[in-house]
């Protein structure tokens, strides 16, 4: 097993492509097949994952996020492929692997008759440690609980109950952290403390890895791969992936929103309208200027229409790779 | 209305969709039938019985011989004297002890009047009652035939019935160590099979499989604490019966108590067994409840005797575990016997366990598929 | 002025001591898509079994469909029609039996049921799936039905209940443009949702914390009025004012 380069070292010496080949690979998967019955749930998945990096897996219900990540902790099999964990091979050194991984599962998985104290106490002499050993690894997560710390984990909100898998699923220290759904189902406040707490854990040299199907949580990742139907429709860094919309995109505003849709899909030269919150993302069939549009739209009955130019996001570029699929 | 049939339509839709429940439906009722029908026999058919000849002359032959002929009887062994009583009975295979006098034959012919003993295991009061019961027709009719065609009512044989280790013929000797049998069994298995499938089915499970435990510490770890529980419900138990039921505990306490905890620890272990092959706790409890109360009840030995079935109900029987506590819980509280006479069914009930144990660690899946 | 379905005044609803909805205030159009936004445990969740005829308000004057909330429930349940994430359609039933099965409950007559259970299969595309069980549905197939199938009997108002949850970004797309249509056509949706940029499709919407309303406008002057970009801004805005 190969030992985990020094963070300094590479700094200094290395060029960034290189580095990111010597890097020490906290996954490494190739051609990761799974079916269930008549369902394809993963189709050859492969990619890597480096040490320390936050990695998330972005796709909605269905992708397979779920069983990928049951591959990743060892809990399936897969039906075809290899995949390395931390170096492991996820197959047959399982039972090493699963010292190491701190895993939190899709539903909440914690003894709802426990209370915060005694869930996180169990889980640290699972592991074989103490919660005082690793406690500075969770004290900014555990503060938001700790005045709850002899409730029963089952009478514990979303969001709290969200903190305490995460402090009992680190609080071995684990060397890659598994993270499935973990703001499914939460608040928009909650989910972004959520991903404040995942940012201050890089300074451990843990690797995170999380899926998610809120689009819009995949800029607070290093990189992300979009995943549809059990199969990844692309890897990068986020920036990369916004970048790579192949189209110019425009924003459209009116006041009567339906009416925008109906009336830009009715237009021959349209080839995506898409609403998107207050405003129609609208790709052309061929890179026009806005004027035409406006016209047309004046001619439909809208005169209040406000187009721009805007910069595609990444759930813009999932729904592009997504109709290139079909 | 319509509104209503509609609903009554989608209930016979998802029952006739559920294969599961049709099998209970139709399947059970059949089995019920059919075990009811041949296990469930009030009739005795060959009943263990010793014989005590003090006499040994033709007369007592012919008897003999009448009585084992009858088809409801079988001959176990011959004694030799008083002593030798207590023993064939503890060794379980003996209903009834017939002891004829001395000089039978000579005094039924010269006085007209001869006596025997029926002496009974009173631990099964309905077996010897009935065993009694025949033996002593058999007897009548024996006598009226040997008084010949004259119809001379002069020739009488007289049974004295005794029975043994329970006088009075006390139900609650039969019952009280059949219903600890089967209670015991029920709720460990129950306690333990739920244990493991609710952690399946809340998700814990998924949390525990992805750390350092090993399968055999977590299903060690789960009896444990029932282990101890348990306990305490047996000293509770039995100090009721006592009470309430003035049922003694002739035997070795210490045995006893060392003998349910086998027993304990070994319903605890099957329990873990179902649970391992449960998908969740529906199932689970159905398993332990359904599957173990029926066959306990009925083909243990604790109401009908396992003589009266058919051979093949036997060979279902000795792959119940309460078959064997039966006999070892009777033995120590009412016969009051010692390790010896029960050793081969204590083995027999720590092989099981052993096997529980190795099949539960086995049949752990340590994947979620 | 268009008319209100729902009107709403000093509700109040307490469990024990609990006070889960504190004082609400407030009315909702015929037509009008309507945002209920809060955190889990904010009290949306018994709010909605207020107006939906499942439970009865500790004080204060509900009515919905012109239906009292307290005397009223039953005309209140046929009048509306309800969809909620965890359970929408029978699984181990067809497609079509579902749909025969909710207008019988419904109480619509033979003939009806079977015209929109044509007009539904044709608008979703759903033909070859008439005699497939739901179980063997993909996600967002089950929910675009489960939606045709609340607004079946035509109701007043049809809830919501996080209908899009986990469901992929084309399908959630389709599924607001059937809720546009459906408000169009003059039904009122009231709708549930943790995905911000979802509230932007409502006409109005209102933001719950620990049982009482916080926020409720347009989500346009809610921006304009807490100075910011997007919905989002705005709960964090509320949520964490510094």
């Amino acid at each position: 097993m190969m030992a985990p380069l020094n963070q300094e070292c590479l700094e200094k010496q290395y060029s960034p492509e290189t580095k990111n080949d010597l890097m020490f690979k906290a996954i490494e998967s190739s051609g990761i097949t799974k079916t269930f019955g008549p369902t394809m749930a993963l189709d050859n998945i492969s990619f890597s994952i480096n040490e320390s990096e936050v990695f998330g897996f972005i796709g909605p219900d269905g992708a397979g996020k779920t069983t990928l990540f049951r591959i990743i902790t060892t809990l399936l099999l897969p039906d075809e492929g290899n995949m390395k964990v931390l170096g492991m091979d996820c197959t047959s050194e399982y039972k090493e692997l699963r010292k190491n991984i701190g895993y939190m599962p899709g539903r909440f998985s914690l003894y709802q008759d426990l209370s915060v104290e005694e869930n996180l106490n169990f889980y640290a002499t699972v592991f074989g440690t103490t919660v005082k050993e690793n406690y500075e690894l969770i004290s900014d997560i555990y503060a938001h609980i700790e005045p709850f710390k002899k409730r029963l984990a089952g009478k514990l909100s979303g969001g709290m109950k969200q903190k305490l898998a995460l402090s009992c699923a680190l609080i071995h220290k684990p060397r890659l952290l598994v993270l499935d759904e973990p703001t499914t189902g939460v608040d928009a406040v909650s989910r972004s403390e959520f991903w404040d707490m995942l940012g201050k854990l890089r300074e451990y040299n843990i690797t995170i890895i999380v899926s998610t199907p809120y689009m819009d949580e995949a800029i607070r990742c290093d990189r992300v791969a979009l995943i549809q139907n059990g199969k990844i429709l692309s890897i990068d860094t986020p920036q990369k992936i916004r970048a790579g919309f192949s189209r110019k995109l425009f924003t459209v505003k009116s006041v009567e929103k339906y009416k925008l849709i109906k009336t830009l899909r009715k237009n021959p030269e349209i080839l995506t309208a898409y609403p998107f919150g207050d405003s129609v993302h609208v790709t052309f069939i061929n890179d026009t200027s806005e004027n035409f549009l406006f016209e047309y739209l004046v001619k439909e009955g809208i005169s209040d229409a406000v187009i721009q130019e805007a910069e595609a996001g990444i759930e813009d570029r999932f729904l592009e790779l997504m109709n290139k699929g079909e | 209305m319509k509104r209503f049939l509609g609903f009554v339509k989608k209930e016979f839709l998802h029952i006739f969709r559920d294969y599961r429940t049709l099998f209970i439906l139709f399947g059970i009722p059949a089995a019920q039938i059919l075990i009811f029908g041949y296990a469930v026999s009030t009739d005795i058919k060959n009943a263990g019985v010793a014989f005590l000849d003090l006499s040994h002359d033709e007369v007592t032959q012919k008897l003999t011989d009448k009585i084992i002929s009858s088809g409801f009887f079988k001959k176990t062994e011959t004694l030799l004297n008083y002593s030798d009583i207590d023993k064939v009975f503890k060794k379980g295979k003996t209903k009834a002890v017939i002891i004829f006098e001395d000089d039978f034959g000579k005094k039924l012919v010269s006085e007209g009047k001869a006596t025997l003993s029926i002496i009974a295991d009173g631990s099964e009061p309905n077996t010897a009652t009935l065993v009694t019961n025949y033996t002593t027709a058999i007897v009548n009719d024996f006598a009226s035939e040997f008084a010949g065609p004259t119809l001379n009512n002069s020739i009488r044989i007289s049974p004295e019935v005794k029975m043994l280790y329970n006088p009075n013929l006390k139900s609650h000797f039969m019952f009280v160590p059949g219903v600890i049998t089967l209670i015991l069994i029920l709720i460990c298995a129950l306690m333990t099979s739920v244990t493991i499938t609710r952690e399946k089915e809340f998700g814990t499970m998924e949390v525990l499989l992805v750390s350092p435990l090993r399968p055999i510490q977590i299903i060690l770890g789960k009896v444990m604490p029932y282990f101890i529980l348990s306990f305490i419900n047996v000293l509770l138990i039995l100090v009721l019966s006592w009470f309430v039921f003035g049922l003694p505990v002739k035997g070795s306490l210490m045995l006893l108590l060392a003998e349910c905890m086998l027993y304990i620890l070994m319903s605890l272990t099957l329990g873990i067994l179902i649970s391992t092959v449960s998908k969740n706790m529906q199932q689970a409890i159905f398993i332990s409840l359904i599957g173990l109360m029926l066959p306990t009840i009925l083909l243990s030995g604790f109401i009908f005797p396992i003589e009266n079935m058919p051979k093949i109900y036997d060979y279902v029987s000795s792959v119940l575990p309460p078959r064997y506590f039966i006999v070892i819980i009777k033995n120590i509280m009412i016969k009051g016997t010692g390790l010896m006479y029960i050793w081969k069914e204590t083995i027999i009930l720590i092989i099981m366990t052993l096997v529980f144990i190795g099949l539960s660690v086995r049949k752990f899946k340590i994947r979620l598929e | 002025m268009r008319n209100q379905v729902i009107t709403v005044k000093n509700l109040v609803k307490k469990f024990g001591s609990f006070v889960a909805n504190d004082n609400l205030n407030f009315d909702v159009s015929a037509g009008e898509i309507f945002g209920f936004l809060g955190a889990n445990g904010a009290g949306k969740t018994t709010t909605i079994r207020i107006l939906s005829g499942l439970s009865k308000p500790t004080s204060g004057d509900v009515n919905v469909a012109g239906f009292d909330a307290y005397r009223q429930t039953e005309q209140i349940k046929r009048n509306i029609g309800y969809m909620c994430q965890k359970f929408s359609l029978y699984e181990d039933l067809t497609v079509k039996e579902n749909i025969i099965l909710y207008g019988g409950i419904y109480g619509m007559n033979k003939s009806l049921i079977k015209e929109r259970l044509a007009e539904l299969l044709a608008k979703l595309r759903f033909q070859k799936y008439e005699n497939k069980m739901i179980s063997d549905l993909p996600l967002g197939l089950r929910q675009k039905l489960a939606f045709s199938v609340a607004v079946l009997h035509e109701p007043k108002i049809v809830f919501l209940d996080e209908p899009t949850g986990g469901v992929d970004p084309i399908t959630r797309r389709q599924f607001w443009e059937m809720i546009y249509e459906t408000a169009a056509s003059g039904i009122t949706v009231f709708v549930t949702t943790h995905y911000m940029d979802e509230a932007e499709y409502c006409d109005r919407i209102s933001i719950m914390s620990e049982g009482k309303i916080v926020a409720l406008d347009s989500p346009e002057r809610l921006k304009k009025q807490y100075n910011a970009a997007s919905v989002e801004e705005v709960f964090i805005k509320i949520a964490r004012p510094n």
